[in-house]
């Protein structure tokens, strides 16, 4: 049994792949190297920092840190659902581009998905529950003003 | 990325009589992993010995949170976003909330388990210091049945607990609190994704201005979560008027008997004993405010 690959059925931004993984493999790797999913990113990879934020089953995970076994049949989400599939912009991330919420970006679809999971709970989150919601999320440009900036321009805008 | 990936087994068992079968068969060789929290991060990192582990995710049963009129019995997969967003836990044991808020961030508390917290045996986790001022119990399961430890005495050293290799932690059981003083205080580097450098829960009940039951949990001041049974003791039975100035010092200095800190990457030994008194002093502060005029 060791070294066995097992049969991985996932549905990531409403398209369901079926693939095979190892049980243990991290969802992140899932994401990025068997689907192909890059704009999920690693950072510390050891659920600190928040940029391997995804949602699954509706709820941010830390994908670093979710055995791909136990993401078996999950719904996904990651930035690339976002946008439609055209150019347009979701109005969080519009948000995040009208007020310079991004710097390097490196943590900034982490950053995005932390703020669904947050928009979808609390539509219209003051800078507390912003901050709360948010805790999770490193951004080494230290640009968080503006990240909340965006993300309450967002919720007062519409929701995500 | 550097855990041995393709060389790990993992079973899934459907129903709790699978898995402690399993662990029965061959006692020792499969790590239980709940929501991978902890277990993922040594893992990722190579540190981890395991390659067998048993994903206790399909037991549905575990999840399950229960307020009866005796108390709370919460499921071993119950996550800290499950206590944190439960109504009637925050009515009656508001210390419980406050540790789910202070686990991690979000993403940490929408995965993490109570079980897992407490069979990781940090001595730094958050969730056992309110569990110990609650007088709580957990239940330890097996083939060979089910037994009731109280959470006292789960810890027996660093690390260290009195589960059996075969046994398999399932619930946990929090006593009614009723009316009564709840504080919680954990001192970390920042309030979201730190390991606490300190952290003090209390629960205290009074009854004709005198305090009748005080239990205090502790957490990152000993090599195990732990009760502060000579400071208990100096406040039990004492009026509650007056409390912080007449029995502070005395309650400061049975904390130092109750404790064993160290120096390690987050603190000293020193800055925790003198932040733990100093946190204590100020729950008997709160407590005596609080309930003082009853």
């Amino acid at each position: 049994m060791t070294g066995a690959r097992i049969p991985l059925t996932l549905t990531v931004n409403g398209r369901r792949h079926e693939l095979e993984a190892y049980p243990m493999a991290r969802l992140l790797d899932v994401l990025r190297d068997d689907l192909g999913l890059t704009g999920t990113k690693e950072g510390c990879g050891e659920g600190e920092c928040g940029a391997c934020s995804v949602l699954m089953n509706g709820e941010v995970v830390n994908s670093c840190l979710v055995p791909a076994i136990q993401a078996q049949g999950a719904e996904l989400r990651t930035i690339e659902g976002l946008a439609g599939d055209g150019e347009a912009l979701s109005p969080l991330q519009a948000a995040f581009v009208a007020c310079n919420g991004a710097q390097c970006g490196f943590c900034t679809p982490g950053m995005v998905m932390a703020s669904v999971d947050l928009l979808a709970r609390s539509p219209h989150p003051d800078e507390a529950r912003i901050r709360t919601g948010l805790a999770g999320n490193i951004c080494r440009c230290t640009g968080y003003g503006k990240i909340i900036d965006a993300v309450a321009r967002a919720a007062a805008e519409e929701r995500p | 990325m550097r855990g041995d990936v393709p060389g790990c087994e993992v079973r899934v068992p459907g129903t709790l009589e699978e898995a402690l079968d399993g662990l029965h068969r061959e006692p020792g060789q499969w790590r239980p992993l709940a929501g991978g929290t902890d277990l993922m991060v040594p893992f990722a990192a190579g540190r981890l010995a395991d390659t067998r582990f048993l994903s206790l995710h399909r037991l549905a049963d575990l999840r399950a949170v229960e307020l009866t009129d005796a108390g709370l019995v919460l499921g071993a997969l119950v996550t800290y976003a499950q206590v944190r967003q439960h109504p009637g836990i925050l009515a009656q044991w508001p210390n419980l909330v406050s540790s789910a808020q202070a686990t991690g961030a979000v993403a940490i508390q929408n995965r993490g388990t109570l079980g897992g917290n407490l069979v990781n045996a940090s001595p730094a986790a958050d969730t056992p210091p309110s569990l110990l001022a609650y007088g709580a119990q957990v239940e330890l399961s097996s083939v060979r049945g089910a037994r009731w430890v109280d959470y006292a005495d789960f810890h027996t050293g660093y690390k260290r607990t009195v589960m059996a290799p075969d046994e398999l932690l399932t619930r946990i059981r929090v006593p009614a609190a009723g009316p009564g003083f709840h504080f919680f205080r954990k001192v970390g580097t920042r309030a979201a994704q730190a390991v606490a450098k300190v952290c003090l829960a209390a629960y205290a009940r009074v009854e004709a201005g005198v305090v009748r039951e005080f239990r205090v949990g502790l957490g990152s001041l000993a090599p195990v979560p732990a009760r502060a049974r000579a400071t208990e003791a100096v406040i039990l039975g004492a009026p509650v008027a007056g409390l912080a100035v007449r029995l502070g010092a005395r309650a400061r200095e049975a904390l130092l008997a109750d404790i064993s800190p160290v120096d390690d990457l987050r603190s000293t030994a020193n800055y925790r004993r003198t932040v733990a008194g100093n946190v204590l002093v100020q729950a008997l502060g709160e407590l005596e405010a609080e309930l003082g005029g009853r």
